[in-house]
């Protein structure tokens, strides 16, 4: 069975065990055990069977796919690509088999010399090979929904080297949290105080425990995470995407009864509403103009009507072979943007069909030239782009994530650090080769803003979980900066890598909350005597996320994804140079990550305890939550590392996109001198030396001052939020974002809806009621009419009947001489009758 | 017709000479039956005793008979077709039957009418008048 089939299958299953297991909780939770006990044992199961499954499906895929040493833009995968529909019975569904091979492609290439690429402008010739690696790439479809016409719905497998990645790391971290969760949610087994809600009758409430409903959404959770990962069209990433933001409605509103969680888990369902109606316009103009969402070729329609032709996807759309994998508008959205001069052609009388559609074929180059479809181009890539800003936090969408913290710690260190917020990234990554220039930059742009942004709210915020909320948002910046620059591996690397020491440091966060019952660190400080597990593994956590380490020799994980991302950012700052804050933002980003993450460890975990009465009930957790985090400290260590050709950054070098290893200039939107530059120009001696130094150095600087201020007590922290008083409210207060979105959306919105309520009362009311008093008097009449004449002619039909009764009876008088008399005459008298009836008929 | 009626006028001389001047036909049995059923339907309509009733009501079936039979006799049917058909004598003899039946029900009434009133006056008989 070769690897086409096989992945699929592997993949699938591991796909669709949580939703087993979410099914088998949903029917019989509450019956698994004392208070749905066991509930935990089948989700983790389920979750533990997809891990097993997709390091078998990884396995399998370092076999037939070993990934190359990255050299620095000498050579690389080179690829041939092969798209080989299969018609025989083992092709399940249709599956297209890009087939990989080294080949050396770099000495042949006619169509490369009219490529418009920068990366050709600074003589960097050597990486031709780059242009033409295709990625191997399976795809297919399990099942077709709905067929006809150009519309083809499917659900679908899209598997890469990417796709088998996030499966790894995504069941990886979820079994970790699952395991993590049947300690944590330890309360839930028990009937429930919550003294978070008082009633009206006052007192808190009292509830059954919900021990197997957290379990059941989590594997739904886990279910819809995965199958965004491996849907093979946009159509179906929808799909998933929406489940996942139910999802996290369910679990961010577990607690359901804080008015405090309900409002959060709607402002966060709500907010993502807003970037998906972005991305409903981007899917429409993908569709509308291409016909299509799957990402790859697929087969061509099915049954009689069939061609036997591939069907183009979106990626060889986008950027044909024929083209050398360059990115070019497509053919449909030039058609559909030229619309006009398409029906000039095709309206003319006499022209036969074939003839006009030969002649729009041969003049659609014409028009790309002329700029038709660009718009559509950018317009596709931005509302895409949108659905990610919803799902991953990014400004101006980024308010809904500090809130989500309302859920339960693993939920939080599930969904929003390690894999829903990261569905928005890997998103961006899956969709990067349809992005042109001018999309990248308005997702860099806003990836800098954001991480800006919630980087200075994390230097003042006082919950510990709100700290890494908002690092999370401003991590989730880095990577979207990372992409926007063109650093394709870089922000995906940094995808990966994050999600470890992430959930690690929400774990941790979660231990501390669990031990001191507060999320507030002005009550903690000297734990690390009670509790040394959890905080060296958070320190491990921290360490990691600056990007500690020893520059150019050895680091933690996120040394190496943050170097890249930072020497792709200062690439594209020399390329472009009026886009040079990108950079800054990168490395100012990195000082000030530092800052708050040593913040965040000194004021929980160093010096003396600050409130005793929390010192005093704290305690290590249990080895069940203990355990997760010293699986997870040890990736957040070594993620980053590659042995040999082995690494993360190798396996993600090798799933690049076909073609986007090459840069992009010319925007349209942004000007025509927009460069983005190839990927493997950062790994130039200078740019990579500069970019290292200065993440050490920012890093180092962000360290010292934390330590400064809460380690050494050099500089009192209070003086310094008195000394600069209206920047420290403004941070404090979250930029005031919240204040903004209220006064700008909330407020007007509830006027217009009072307005609308007063419209309605006022005169649609008025005008119904009118209506229904005039309906009520036309009825009154009648109902007259059919008292008075009606029932008075039926009435007077039976008084007539009662009354001829009535005269009839007396005739009745019982004697019998009587009767015979009447038997005689009335005899007499039909004779007579009949005698003169008879005698006329017959003589008539 | 001759053919039909001259042994009828051998056996019988006195009919051929009848005061009618006529041999007898249907019609002159027809002429009895009805003055039958005249007088016993008088006699129902005058008779305040229910036993004279009952026996204008035997005088009105057997005013009926007679027409049943007249019209049913070989011997007097004008075409002379020869037949055995009995169709006249077989519902005469149902009515004598249904005659005998009816007299014994209505007798019996009329005895028991008797026990409960004292008296046989048809005209007292109206306890269920409306």
């Amino acid at each position: 069975m070769g690897l086409e089939s096989t992945l699929p299958m592997l993949l699938g299953l591991a796909w669709v065990v949580p939703l087993g297991s979410y099914v088998a909780i949903l029917f019989f939770g509450p019956r698994m055990g004392p208070h749905g006990r066991n509930a935990a044992w089948v989700a983790t199961a389920a979750i533990g069977t997809s891990l097993v499954l997709s390091l078998t499906a990884f396995a399998l895929w370092l076999g037939h796919h070993p990934p190359v040493a990255i050299d620095h833009g000498h050579g690389g995968a080179h690829t041939a690509v092969e798209a080989d529909p299969m018609d025989g019975p083992g092709a399940a569904g249709g599956a297209i088999r890009l087939v990989s091979a080294r080949a050396d492609t770099a000495a042949v290439d006619p169509g490369h010399a009219d490529a418009p690429h920068a990366a050709h402008a600074d003589g960097h010739g050597d990486g031709h090979g780059h242009a033409h690696a295709a990625p191997p790439a399976y795809a297919g479809d399990w099942y077709t929904l709905y067929e006809g016409g150009r519309l083809r719905l499917s659900i679908g497998w899209y598997i890469d080297t990417l796709t088998v990645l996030m499966f790894v790391v995504v069941t990886f971290i979820a079994t970790c949290i699952h395991v993590y969760a049947s300690g944590y949610m330890h309360d839930e087994l028990h009937e429930v105080t919550d003294h978070e809600v008082r009633l009206a009758a006052g007192g808190h409430l009292h509830r059954p425990g919900r021990f197997p409903r957290f379990f059941q959404a989590l594997s739904l959770f886990c279910f819809s995470m995965l199958g965004l990962v491996i849907a093979g069209n946009l159509a179906m990433v929808f799909v998933f995407w929406e489940l996942v933001g139910i999802c996290s409605w369910f679990l961010i509103g577990f607690y359901y009864e804080r008015p405090s969680a309900s409002t959060a888990a709607n402002k966060a369902f709500i907010v993502n509403r807003i970037g998906d109606f972005g991305m409903l316009i981007g899917l429409m103009a993908l569709w509308g103009a291409l016909g299509t969402l799957h990402f790859a070729d697929g087969p061509g329609q099915a049954g009689a009507g069939g061609d036997g032709q591939t069907r183009p996807g979106l990626f060889s759309l986008v950027r044909p072979a024929a083209h050398g994998h360059a990115l070019q508008v497509p053919d449909g959205m030039v058609t559909f943007a030229a619309s006009r001069e398409v029906a000039a052609i095709a309206g003319r009388p006499g022209v036969p069909a074939d003839v006009a559609a030969a002649e729009i074929a041969a003049r659609t180059p014409g028009w790309r030239e002329a700029g038709y479809g660009r718009w559509l181009l950018f317009v596709a890539g931005v509302g895409i782009f949108c659905g990610c800003v919803g799902k991953s936090a990014q400004f101006p969408l980024s308010v809904w994530l500090p809130d989500a913290m309302e859920g339960p710690t693993p939920v939080s260190a599930l969904v929003h650090s390690a894999t829903m917020v990261a569905a928005g990234v890997y998103l961006v990554g899956r969709f990067f080769p349809v992005l042109s220039p001018d999309v990248l930059l308005v997702i860099a742009y806003v990836g800098a803003i954001t991480l800006f942004i919630a980087a200075t709210i994390a230097l003042v915020a006082n919950d510990i979980k709100r700290v890494l909320a908002y690092s999370t948002v401003s991590q989730l910046g880095y990577m979207m900066l990372a992409l926007g620059v063109g650093g394709w591996v870089a922000g995906l690397f940094h995808l990966v890598t994050h999600a470890f020491f992430k959930s690690l440091l929400f774990l941790c966060s979660g231990s501390v909350i669990h031990a001191c019952h507060t999320n507030d660190m002005r009550k903690m400080g000297g734990l690390l005597k009670v509790m040394p597990w959890t905080a060296w593994t958070m320190l491990v956590g921290c360490l990691a996320i600056i990007g500690a380490g020893i520059p150019f020799v050895i680091g933690l994980s996120g040394y190496y994804s943050k170097d890249s991302i930072l020497a792709q950012a200062l690439s594209f700052a020399q390329a472009n140079p009026r886009h040079a804050i990108l950079y800054w933002a990168v490395a100012g980003g990195a000082f000030l990550t530092a800052f708050y993450m040593f913040r965040l460890w000194f004021m929980t975990f160093a010096g003396e305890p600050r409130d005793h009465h929390v010192a005093d009930h704290a305690h290590e957790s249990p080895n069940v939550m203990v355990a997760p985090l010293v699986a997870l400290a040890a990736l957040a260590v070594v993620a980053g590392w590659s042995l040999g050709s082995f690494g993360i950054a190798n396996l993600l070098e090798q799933a690049r996109p076909a073609g986007t290893a090459e840069g992009l200039a010319g925007g349209f939107v942004f000007g025509q001198s927009l460069v983005v530059p190839a990927e493997h120009l950062s790994h130039e001696g200078s740019i990579h030396v500069t970019a290292t130094l200065t993440a050490f150095t920012t890093a180092l600087a962000g360290v010292l001052v934390a330590a400064a201020m809460y380690l050494w007590r050099v500089v009192s922290p209070e003086a310094v939020a008195k000394a600069c008083g209206p920047a420290y409210t403004f941070l404090a207060n979250r930029w005031y974002l919240d204040e903004l979105y209220h006064a700008v959306f909330v407020v007007p919105t509830l006027g217009i809806a009072r307005l609308a309520s007063a419209n309605d009362r006022g005169v649609i009311d008025r005008i119904i009621d009118g209506v229904a008093r005039l309906a009520r008097g036309l009825a009154g009449i009648d109902a007259w009419i059919d008292r008075t004449i009606v029932d008075g002619v039926v009435n007077a039909t039976a008084a007539a009947t009662w009354s001829t009764g009535v005269r009839l009876k007396r005739l009745q008088t019982g004697r019998l001489r009587q009767y015979v008399a009447f038997i005689v005459l009335g005899t007499v008298v039909a004779a007579v009758v009949a005698g003169f009836l008879l005698r006329t008929s017959l003589a008539g | 017709m001759t053919a039909m009626i001259a042994p009828v006028a051998w056996v019988c001389p006195v009919f051929g000479l009848g005061p009618l001047g006529h041999p007898p036909g249907v019609s002159h049995y027809l002429v009895v039956g009805a003055i039958l059923f005249v007088c016993g339907v008088v006699c129902m309509a005058t008779k305040r005793n229910a036993l004279g009733v009952l026996m204008g009501i035997e005088l009105v079936l057997n005013g009926a008979n007679v027409n049943f039979v007249a019209f049913a006799s070989p011997w007097l049917q004008a075409d002379g077709a020869r037949s055995i058909g009995l169709d006249g004598q077989a519902i005469a003899v149902f009515v004598i039957v249904l005659a005998a039946a009816e007299a014994a029900v209505a007798l019996a009434i009329t005895l028991n009418f008797y026990n409960n009133h004292a008296t046989v006056d048809v005209d007292r008989a109206d306890d269920l008048k409306g």
